[in-house]
């Protein structure tokens, strides 16, 4: 048992225009049949995390749907606890939004907690991760606070406006930075924290008495001259879902079984909830390659390089090329896409050509009919 | 005593499946994998739970370490709630000794206890090895118009099947008069599909008296209906329209999934009314690789394509390494069909490994079944 109780925080205003419309990060849904939030969790409890609180912001349903009681996260039904809770405060504007209000609202909760930890993690970051191999390196260490980052070579085109660190040996952090997208190699913050239950109420707190306006980020920020706080590399996959377009070469790029292999480990199970969809059938005039399929679809036409959510139809002549198609949406004949993000839903009927490129994603909206 | 329950449900799922050879070496044949993600019993537990039925039996004995475990998991086909349940009922050893279970209908005597337990009006018995969707409710509905002591399901099957199956002989009413046993020359085309509706107290006193009777082979067919026709009860008949199928054989099962390929507006597993529930495995959906081809398959989550895929149905997390040909397969789950190897018209075992360059079945005769790895050359 791990002695941390892990917060899948706020998304630190990700915000994807289409996407995030009719629900929030959490229950994007990310290589067809799971959704981010399942990478968070899953990590929590792989870690044998039993008490994690989910906080939410906007649209709810489709998160509580999707997470429910947690059952299917392998969270013992008894003994663990999955709690998800929202900022209850009266916010006028969008801007008084954030984590510190969130954990000040629901205070009595995370001081309620037996742990001793906390682990602050989001859910538009994917990665592999033991936590509590993270935790144990936290209390050895001796340090007030511990952070994840990973250290890339694109953060010129990806992580954009992500935090970066600044890092001294030993992997201590001396600054926090936001990063513009001028450099290549950067050590990208996982926005994924470690420290004691009592130093988090801290922080909370001076947080939401410096400034009504900030962030975790902002306070440890500060704390940095005064505290501790060192850096744990993550060696593995990472990628940050924070534009449409990083979300589309995410997904592509995780259609490679020699990348996807990087992020999925049979020992490390990534859970979700299961609609007890049957196997997708494939007919005689299909083509598919380097393309990552969910069940119950039925697959008619050409599919090159691309993901495919649940319940989809793709008939015959259809020619799909470097695009992600969410759960039932239906695609008709003839119908050619390229570099095109389809929300659930959707119908595109036949003799439409729509293409878009790398850099500028065609997004097709929720239960839209082209 | 518990709330009281309309109808019980008991499933049938002690027999081997002695001609699926080496699949039911370690398992049950309700056990057995069917359709890209399921096992056979799934097909009778989720018509269970589709069709409102709160409290299910599953009569196991061969080999069924495996099925009990499966079974007991109520929740994957949301039988879970509060006074419902699956409840696996294996032989026990009781004051008069140990029973093995000596047939269909001893299986359930040897239960009576447990079904007393819900006092129901109506106990459905039901096979744990077929494959049909059906909603037992509409059946139970004309058990009680036509206020009936025992209604079996029928199915029409060709003239020429008749000598393979129990056969129900009506009157206009579609009251059942006579039952024959594989009859030669069958007068009707009804054929029993082991699916029987008892009233529960004449079924009691019938299984008491049964078990009594030193001649008796303790079997529903042999004994129960005869016995239940010979003392004038009201037996009807209650028609099925659909996909039925008992598979047997190695070459039935292979049919049987090919039919999800070549019937499938028969079998129609992708209806969202009415589901087939399974186990989930915890798994990536489902891969392909840039030298992947693909006609005419179904294919399930986890799988990991790279090779050419015609007219087969893969299970849970199948590899098929880029340069492998599988053509007219069931291979179940787990298994590896490593690069350069060539599959044909062959069933595999969970967890079996073709080897590189290996050559395995043939385009004609028998459908094979692998159960061993075959090692590559």
């Amino acid at each position: 048992m791990c002695n941390a109780l892990g917060i899948v925080s706020y998304d630190d205003f990700v915000n994807i225009p289409g996407l995030n419309d009719t629900r929030p990060m959490p229950s994007v849904s990310f290589l067809g049949r799971y959704r981010l939030i399942d990478f968070v969790l899953s990590n929590m409890t792989n870690s044998e995390i039993s008490n994690i609180q989910v906080y939410l912001k906007n649209k709810p349903r489709s998160v509580i749907e999707h997470v429910g009681t947690g059952r299917h996260y392998n969270i013992n039904s008894k003994s663990g606890k999955l709690r998800i809770l929202t900022g209850e405060a009266n916010v006028q504007n969008e801007i008084y939004h954030h984590d510190i209000s969130a954990y000040i609202a629901n205070m009595q909760y995370i001081e309620d907690a037996h742990q001793d930890y906390v682990i602050i993690a989001p859910s538009y970051m994917v990665y592999r991760v033991n936590f509590d191999e993270v935790l144990k390196t936290h209390i050895e260490s001796k340090a007030d606070i511990t952070m994840l980052y990973k250290t890339v070579d694109n953060a010129d085109t990806s992580f954009a406006r992500v935090a970066t660190l600044s890092i001294d040996k030993p992997r201590k952090v001396v600054a926090i930075e936001t990063n513009q997208g001028k450099f290549k190699n950067r050590h990208i913050s996982l926005s994924t924290y470690v420290m004691s239950k009592e130093n988090f109420i801290t922080m909370v707190h001076l947080a939401n008495e410096t400034s009504s306006l900030y962030t975790l980020r902002d306070v440890i920020k500060d704390q940095l001259p005064m505290m501790n706080v060192v850096g744990f590399p993550v060696h593995g996959y990472v990628a940050c879902i924070n534009t449409l377009e990083e979300y589309h070469r995410v997904s592509l790029e995780l259609t490679d079984y020699a990348v996807s292999k990087t992020l999925f480990d049979p020992d490390w199970p990534i859970y979700t909830h299961t609609n007890d969809s049957c196997p997708t059938r494939y007919t005689s005039t299909a083509d598919i390659s380097a393309s990552v399929v969910s069940n119950n679809c039925l697959i008619e036409g050409t599919v090159k390089h691309c993901v495919i959510g649940r319940d989809v139809e793709i008939h015959k002549g259809a020619v799909l090329e470097d695009c992600v198609i969410m759960a039932n949406t239906k695609i008709y004949d003839n119908v050619h896409l390229k570099n095109v993000v389809v929300d659930k839903f959707a119908k595109i009927n036949h003799k439409v050509d729509l293409t878009g490129s790398p850099d500028k994603i065609i997004y097709v909206k929720r239960k839209d009919n082209i | 005593m518990m709330r009281q329950n309309n109808m019980v449900a008991m499933i049938l799922a002690g027999g081997r499946g002695t001609r699926l050879l080496d699949l039911t070496n370690k398992v049950a044949k309700p056990a057995v994998f069917f359709g890209g993600k399921y096992r056979i019993i799934d097909f009778p537990l989720s018509n269970c739970a589709n069709s409102g039925i709160d409290v299910v039996g599953v009569l196991t004995q061969y080999e069924s370490v495996l099925l009990n475990s499966y079974v007991a998991k109520a929740s994957l086909w949301g039988l879970d709630a509060k006074d419902s349940g699956v409840y696996v009922l294996p032989p026990r050893e009781k004051i008069e000794g140990f029973g093995l279970y000596r047939g269909t209908a001893d299986a359930i005597t040897q239960n009576i206890d447990f079904l007393d337990q819900y006092d129901p009006e109506t106990v459905l018995i039901l096979s744990g090895d077929h494959i049909y969707k059906m909603d037992y409710s509409k059946m139970l509905d004309c058990h009680n118009k036509n206020n009936a002591d025992a209604t079996i399901a029928v199915l029409e099957v060709p003239m020429k099947d008749t000598h393979r199956f129990g056969i129900m002989n009506t009157d206009e009413n579609d009251r059942i008069v006579e039952f024959e046993e594989k009859p030669k020359n069958a007068k009707s085309n009804l054929a029993s599909m082991g699916i029987y509706i008892f009233n529960w107290k004449q079924l009691r006193k019938a299984l008491i008296d049964d078990v009594k009777n030193p001649t008796s082979n303790h079997d529903f067919g042999k004994d129960i209906i005869p016995t239940f026709l010979n003392t004038d009860k009201r037996l009807f008949a209650y028609r099925f329209k659909g996909y039925w199928k008992d598979v047997g054989t190695i070459d039935s099962l292979w049919e049987a999934n090919m039919d999800l390929l070549y019937r499938s507006e028969e079998l129609n597993l992708a209806d969202p009314s009415w589901k087939i529930y399974t186990e989930d495995r915890t798994v990536p959906a489902q891969n392909f690789g840039s030298k992947a081809k693909v006609s005419n398959a179904y294919i399930n989550q986890g799988c990991v394509v790279n090779g050419k895929v015609t007219n087969s149905v893969l299970f849970t997390g199948v590899i098929v390494e880029a340069g492998a040909e599988v053509t007219d397969c069931v291979l179940m789950p787990f298994t590896k069909v490593k690069s350069g190897a060539k599959v044909q018209r062959i069933i595999t075992d969970e967890n079996i490994v073709i080897g590189e360059n290996a050559k395995v079945g043939s385009p004609k005769g028998e459908i094979e079944l692998i159960a061993h790895d075959v090692k590559g050359v």
